[in-house]
């Protein structure tokens, strides 16, 4: 059935603006190339972990953007202002349940999506690099769970903050210096509080953002894996060229374990 | 062109750079330990950085100066070698203005981020919190002979309660020289740093108050740790549990009739009990740390204001 005109008349109304914006910035057609990519035909639900943690990480960047306007990073107020986030904000309740129990679902999330890469093999060439890179950012997520950890400011976070501390400490060498570094002295003490506060926000944060575009850079580069049992060939068509010989060792090994299998 | 040609221009890898990051790393380290550390990391970075520059730019000359008639395979004319003459001057420059981007861009941003790495990281080895300082716990006559005391005290009264830190003190009497024992044991666990429980009774109707120190008597069977289960004497000696050395200790002074803490210090082990104790001493270490035995050799360099 045809377009009536009045369709037509508002297609054009999305389309005109949409191909302005293109026309200057190319924009739209990296959103389709990024969006509309070719994935394997058998992709499977759990190769949605990634985007998933993604999706984590932003709830808590977003949820923490907001923390922060009612948070005071010092030691005589830190500990009232997050009982007056929970109990008198509007909505503070639920804003800082968010990023608190967002962050556990993070750390998991991270380490499904590490599993997932681990089984299905998409750590192997050309892979290894987004490997690294994803471990570095697990660190680095960590860090920031720990960093996190100590802004409550309550005895829980007080103890546990010490305790991470000195494990940080007893690395050989440079321990005692990372340790001395955290706490902002011999002990920790209010420049520790401050010191977490700006590392927790903006230190990791940048980093990991900087890290999650390197990631998916090379997601989208060298694209997604077939998983393991998958019958279709991934990524590209196989080369014409093959090498002398290849197609005849290629073949022994299947009729070989044919063979085995019949006996 | 061809293969090989190619290859030879990126054949230099030059351990140059390895030589910088060595200087940059004693430099860093340097900052810390002492001055003279520093310069000399200072020096090998830049002696190796402009070796490293001086070998980047030589390893661009053979693609500069590679007689492009070889290339093509054919005899200059005089024209084609003036027309290369100033091909090549275009190109060097070129190669010039890209490194002369880089250095400067390079000096530029040393000269932002150094600044801002030794604002971010050099006061919490210089600042107020690496002081240690003589905390006044008031009349000797508030500690009774041989009975441990739970005293509470502000280590650093500007930082407020945040700074409160315990000790297990107790009065030995005289020593067989005729001198004043206390020993006076850090609260802080020496596995991960939990607060140390001292496992008996408390006297809470005997406790004493002293400006911003508070004074409870106990009666110790020894000390506890509730976070992994470390046990200790009442000498501080590990009896059980992760720990690694005995309890940290305070040394002190007499100063008109008030005990007066003086610095921190580690203890490896003691022996005997005390005013007759036998204390192995070592510099301040954090929990966790070993200061004897062969373990000690993975921490070579001492707690800054320890």
């Amino acid at each position: 059935m045809a377009k009536s005109a009045r369709r037509k008349q508002l297609d054009q109304a999305a389309l005109v603006p949409l191909e302005w914006v293109e026309e200057r910035t190319g924009l739209v057609g990296g959103v389709k190339f990024f969006l509309f990519r070719n994935v394997p035909r058998d992709v499977n639900w759990m190769q949605t972990l990634g985007a998933a943690t993604l999706t984590a990480f932003l709830v808590q960047a977003t949820t923490g953007v907001f923390l922060a306007m009612y948070y005071k990073p010092d030691p005589n107020s830190a500990y009232e202002s997050i009982q007056n986030i929970t109990n008198e904000v509007t909505l503070g309740w639920l804003v800082r349940g968010m990023h608190k129990w967002g962050a556990s679902l993070f750390i998991i999330l991270m380490f499904l999506h590490m599993g997932r890469t681990f089984l299905f093999g998409a750590y192997k060439y050309p892979r290894e690099l987004n490997w690294i890179i994803g471990v570095l950012l697990l660190v680095t997520g960590m860090a920031e769970g720990f960093t996190g950890y100590l802004l409550p400011w309550d005895q829980t976070a007080y103890w546990a903050t010490v305790v991470g501390i000195n494990i940080n400490a007893t690395a050989p060498i440079a321990g005692p210096f990372i340790a001395q570094f955290l706490q902002g002295g011999a002990q920790i003490g209010p420049d520790a509080l401050a010191k977490f506060y700006s590392l927790h926000m903006l230190v990791i944060p940048g980093g990991l953002m900087a890290m999650i575009v390197l990631h998916m850079y090379l997601v989208v580069r060298l694209g997604v894996t077939s998983p393991p049992w998958s019958p279709v060939a991934a990524g590209r068509k196989r080369d014409e060229e093959q090498p002398a010989g290849y197609a005849e060792y290629r073949q022994g090994l299947i009729r070989e374990h044919s063979a085995g299998e019949e006996e | 062109m061809n293969d090989t040609q190619d290859d030879t221009t990126h054949s230099g890898h030059s351990l140059w750079p390895i030589g910088f990051s060595i200087g940059i790393a004693v430099l860093l380290v340097g900052l810390v330990i002492s001055w003279p550390a520093m310069l000399v990391g200072a020096g090998l970075a830049i002696v190796f950085g402009l070796l490293w520059i001086r070998d980047a730019s030589r390893s661009h000359t053979p693609v500069d100066s590679a007689p492009a008639h070889e290339l093509v395979g054919d005899t200059p004319s005089p024209e084609r070698a003036a027309a290369e003459a100033e091909h090549l001057e275009t190109y060097g420059r070129a190669g010039f203005l890209t490194l002369a981007t880089i250095g400067l861009g390079g000096v530029i941003g040393a000269g932002v981020v150094l600044p801002s790495l030794g604002f971010a990281v050099l006061p919490s080895f210089t600042g107020e919190g690496v002081a240690t300082r003589d905390v006044d716990l008031g009349p000797i006559t508030n500690f009774p002979e041989g009975t441990f005391v739970i005293t509470t005290f502000l280590a650093n009264p500007l930082e407020g309660d945040v700074s409160r830190r315990t000790a297990y003190i107790r009065n030995n009497g005289l020593s067989k020289e005729k001198e004043p024992s206390f020993t006076i044991i850090y609260s802080r666990c020496v596995h991960l740093g939990c607060p140390v429980q001292p496992n008996g009774p408390k006297f809470e109707d005997k406790a004493v108050k002293y400006k911003d120190v508070s004074l409870t008597p106990v009666q110790p069977a020894g000390f506890g740790c509730p976070c992994h289960g470390g046990a200790y004497d009442t000498e501080g000696n590990r009896t059980a549990g992760p720990p690694v050395r005995s309890l940290d200790r305070y040394a002190f002074s007499i100063v008109n009739g008030h005990l007066v803490l003086g610095k921190h210090f580690s203890v490896g082990t003691v022996e005997g009990t005390g005013a007759e104790a036998r204390i192995s001493r070592y510099r301040q270490a954090y929990p966790g740390v070993h200061v004897d035995g062969i373990e000690r050799w993975l921490y070579p360099i001492p707690v800054p204001g320890s």
